[in-house]
């Protein structure tokens, strides 16, 4: 079962990241904008997903881990002058850092407490970011685009705004995300998660160490969500205190339970789908977040699970 | 160029009336810095319609329909549709018919890059205009910047002059918080007194009023009493007001939100009927009746205004017509709901900005995108814009360095209920040293 559900899976996603890889070809240039982000966008919800769909743990905080990437990112570049590689090198490793000792503290509680808990750091680091806003730019934020210089691929310059460099560096960040998630989840860690989803009494008297199994969820989706971060400083040059308020944790939750939690395309599906929704009706009528609020109502009651969720639950059940 | 040429629309000049010699006078104090460059414009007076086609100029309109800045947001696009709708009456931009293009971005910076992007790939837009909020023209600038679309900003905020943008955004008809708190400061310590505690949020927009009206009064042998920075999120603030020494001659406060009523009750509760004198920033009571219950306390303060709301305070013909035709009554209210009070300081900047751009179109012969060079090289050769209907709010100084204008300000108090203008400054007295050449920057 291990073995055919990770086939099916890898072809899925493999069908997935190359219909993303040729689409690219045919899209119009505002779509072709728009996907580069979605495509970020859901690099950052399927680290959501990671810890909310396969280990239960709902945060609020999430957008605590992709603002440091993002800060780490552009104020390296600003103020150390570090080339975009060391950037995301050196926000991977804060991230990483600041991902471990938010889980030592925070995982000492569980269920509406952990959740309070993530808001309040997620909080802390968005007033933190105005607090030394002669640093960091208070909520203007700032541009890095001047600062990035060019990407040299086979002797030719090319500006990281370029919408083919942009689509393809976001491409293969989701691509890296949807391979490494799924080995994870199919690995015998991943099972183990999915266990304390499900029961974390029972895997805890089963003998696991739940507390470790949780603070490596917790780190391995704090990270990649730093570094989403980072590669969204990177890509599209703004660092602002957007990305850290409490929307930009909401969001991922919303995506992903849209999409479908603890499925590994459900968070791609879900931004695709929020972000084309907003779009869409922001062009229609200015009440559009009513529409999208009630237009999402409707979905999670059709589909409890998400999108793909449900669809695993009744009909594709291989689905991963 | 200054034409002499009026037609039956063009404004009676008013008592301001920038002339090129007050614009060489004004401009003298600076003139070291190379601001001035080359043309005057009036683009009312002058406008041709010769060559026009009936392909219309798009302009994209980036508006805060909704998120915190939605009253500015509401005013701003009727300001827009009005303005649009007369350039059309008036034969267009370069006879060709004006069509605006509106997309909300919530207020919000992430948004608003996206709605560059939709207006200018999606919407094929000519330029991108309309932005206030400082945080979504920091977010959205730079994609227009990677796009390369003109972008037109109507934000007060200090980050186009500052250099921090690039080459294709503009602020051409707003002046920026730096300006206006250099324009008004010396009348503050002046006439009110010269210890000054400052009030203001703890974010960008209040950062700027600290950094330079702190820095003005030092310029000025003012004090500042005490810095004193209110949490956006705050809803109580009687802890604050004990922070004020008792030696404070003046409260420069400048508050912003929902939270500006309970504000001044509570400093009203606070100092009773003895208290230091009060002067605030407009910006706090824009959409706000200032016979709103809770406000008496403010009665006898004083208050910055860009453009004063009550007609009497600046009652020219280009102000009146203005007022007119964007729908807004003596008091500053709408003429079809009383209730609705306009966000008058500001919004007068939307009209003025597609006037501006109607002249660079017309002025640079622009016809479509691989145009821009020129358009943009055209703008930075503007020396100004003369008071009339194009321009209500007075004539403006525009430095091609910092694509960014000087212009007039006013002091308001508030008595018997309403705004009454005290003092007007001139346009040399928000003047200040740029800090940026854009020009010398790539397109």
């Amino acid at each position: 079962m291990k073995r055919k559900s990770l086939i099916y899976s890898l072809f899925m996603k493999g069908g997935v990241i190359l219909i993303l890889f040729l689409i690219q070809f045919i899209l119009p240039t505002y779509h072709h904008s728009s996907f580069s982000k979605i495509m970020i966008l859901a690099s950052y919800a399927i680290a959501y997903n990671f810890l909310l769909g396969y280990t239960g743990l709902m945060s609020l905080g999430h957008a605590m881990f992709f603002a440091s990437g993002m800060y780490t990112m552009g104020l390296s570049i600003l103020y150390l002058g570090f080339t975009p590689l060391e950037g995301l090198i050196f926000g991977t490793i804060l991230t990483l850092t600041i991902s471990i000792v938010f889980g030592l503290f925070a995982l000492r509680t569980s269920g509406v407490s952990f959740l309070i808990v993530t808001l309040m750091f997620g909080q802390t680091l968005y007033l933190a970011i105005l607090y030394y806003n002669e640093f960091t730019f208070g909520q203007d934020g700032f541009s890095i685009t001047t600062y990035l210089g060019t990407l040299v691929i086979f002797g030719k310059e090319h500006l990281y705004s370029n919408p083919t460099i942009r689509y393809n560096f976001a491409l293969i960040m989701l691509a890296v995300y949807l391979i490494i998630t799924t080995i994870i989840i199919l690995s015998p860690i991943g099972r183990i998660l999915i266990a304390i989803r499900e029961n974390e009494a029972r895997t805890q008297l089963l003998g696991y160490n739940v507390f470790s199994y949780k603070l490596f969820a917790l780190t391995f989706s704090g990270t990649l969500a730093g570094i989403s971060g980072a590669m969204h400083a990177l890509l599209f040059s703004y660092i602002g205190t957007t990305f850290a308020e409490i929307h930009h944790s909401i969001s991922p939750l919303l995506w992903t339970l849209l999409g479908g939690a603890g499925t590994v395309i459900g968070p791609l599906l879900g931004t695709g789908v929020m972000y084309y929704l907003i779009d869409f009706i922001s062009g229609i009528t200015s009440n559009y977040l009513l529409v999208v609020g009630i237009i999402l109502v409707l979905t999670i009651i059709w589909f409890p699970l998400g999108i793909m969720g449900t669809l695993r639950q009744r009909w594709i059940k291989w689905l991963p | 160029m200054m034409s002499k040429k009026k037609d039956e629309n063009v404004d009676q000049q008013s008592e301001l009336n920038l002339t090129r010699r007050s614009v060489l006078g004004a401009s003298a104090a600076i003139a070291g810095a190379g601001i001035i460059g080359s043309q005057l414009i009036d683009p009312v007076a002058k406008t041709a319609y010769a060559a026009g086609s009936d392909e219309p100029i798009r302009i994209g309109f980036q508006a805060h329909r909704t998120g915190i800045g939605a009253l500015y947001g509401r005013w701003y696009e009727r300001t827009t549709n009005a303005a649009a709708k007369y350039i059309n009456s008036i034969g267009g931009i370069a006879g060709r018919p004006i069509e605006i293009i509106t997309e909300d971005d919530g207020t919000d910076p992430k948004r608003g890059a996206d709605v560059v992007e939709k207006l200018a790939t999606k919407h094929n837009v000519d330029f991108v205009y309309g932005t206030l909020f400082s945080h979504v023209v920091m977010g959205s600038a730079p994609r227009a910047g990677e796009l390369k679309i003109p972008y037109f900003v109507v934000s007060e905020g200090y980050h186009v002059a500052s250099g921090a943008l690039n080459r294709y955004v503009f602020q051409p008809c707003i002046t920026d918080v730096r300006s206006q708190i250099t324009a008004v400061s010396n009348w503050i310590f002046g006439n009110l007194g010269k210890n000054v505690a400052l009030i203001y949020p703890d974010y960008a927009f209040g950062y700027d009023h600290r950094d330079y009206a702190s820095a003005a009064a030092a310029k000025s042998g003012a004090k500042i009493t005490a810095k004193i920075a209110i949490p956006p999120t705050a809803s109580s603030f009687t802890r604050y007001f004990v922070k004020i020494p008792k030696n404070t001659d003046v409260i420069y406060h400048v508050m912003v939100g929902p939270g500006v009523l309970t504000f001044v009750r509570e400093m009203g509760e606070h100092y009773g009927t003895r208290h230091p004198k009060l002067f605030g920033f407009i910006d706090s009571l824009e959409g706000v009746n200032i016979n709103s219950p809770g406000l008496e306390f403010l009665d006898g303060s004083h208050f910055w205004e860009a453009m004063p709301r009550y007609a009497d305070g600046y009652a020219t013909s280009g102000s009146n017509f203005y007022r007119d035709k964007v729908g807004v009554d003596n008091t500053g209210a709408s003429k079809s709901d009383s209730k609705d009070v306009s966000a008058y300081s500001h919004m007068f900047g939307c009209w003025e900005t597609l006037f501006a751009i109607k002249e660079a179109v017309e002025q640079s012969g622009y016809k479509s995108k691989k145009d821009y060079k020129t358009l943009i090289e055209t703008f930075e050769g503007f020396a100004g814009f003369n008071e009339g209907i194009a321009h209500p709010q007075g004539s403006k100084v525009f430095s091609g360095k910092t694509h960014q204008c000087y212009g007039q300000q006013f002091v308001s108090q508030v008595k018997n209920g309403k705004f009454n203008v005290v003092h007007r400054t001139s346009i040399a007295d928000g003047m200040y040293e740029p800090e940026t050449d854009y020009t010398k920057k790539s397109l």
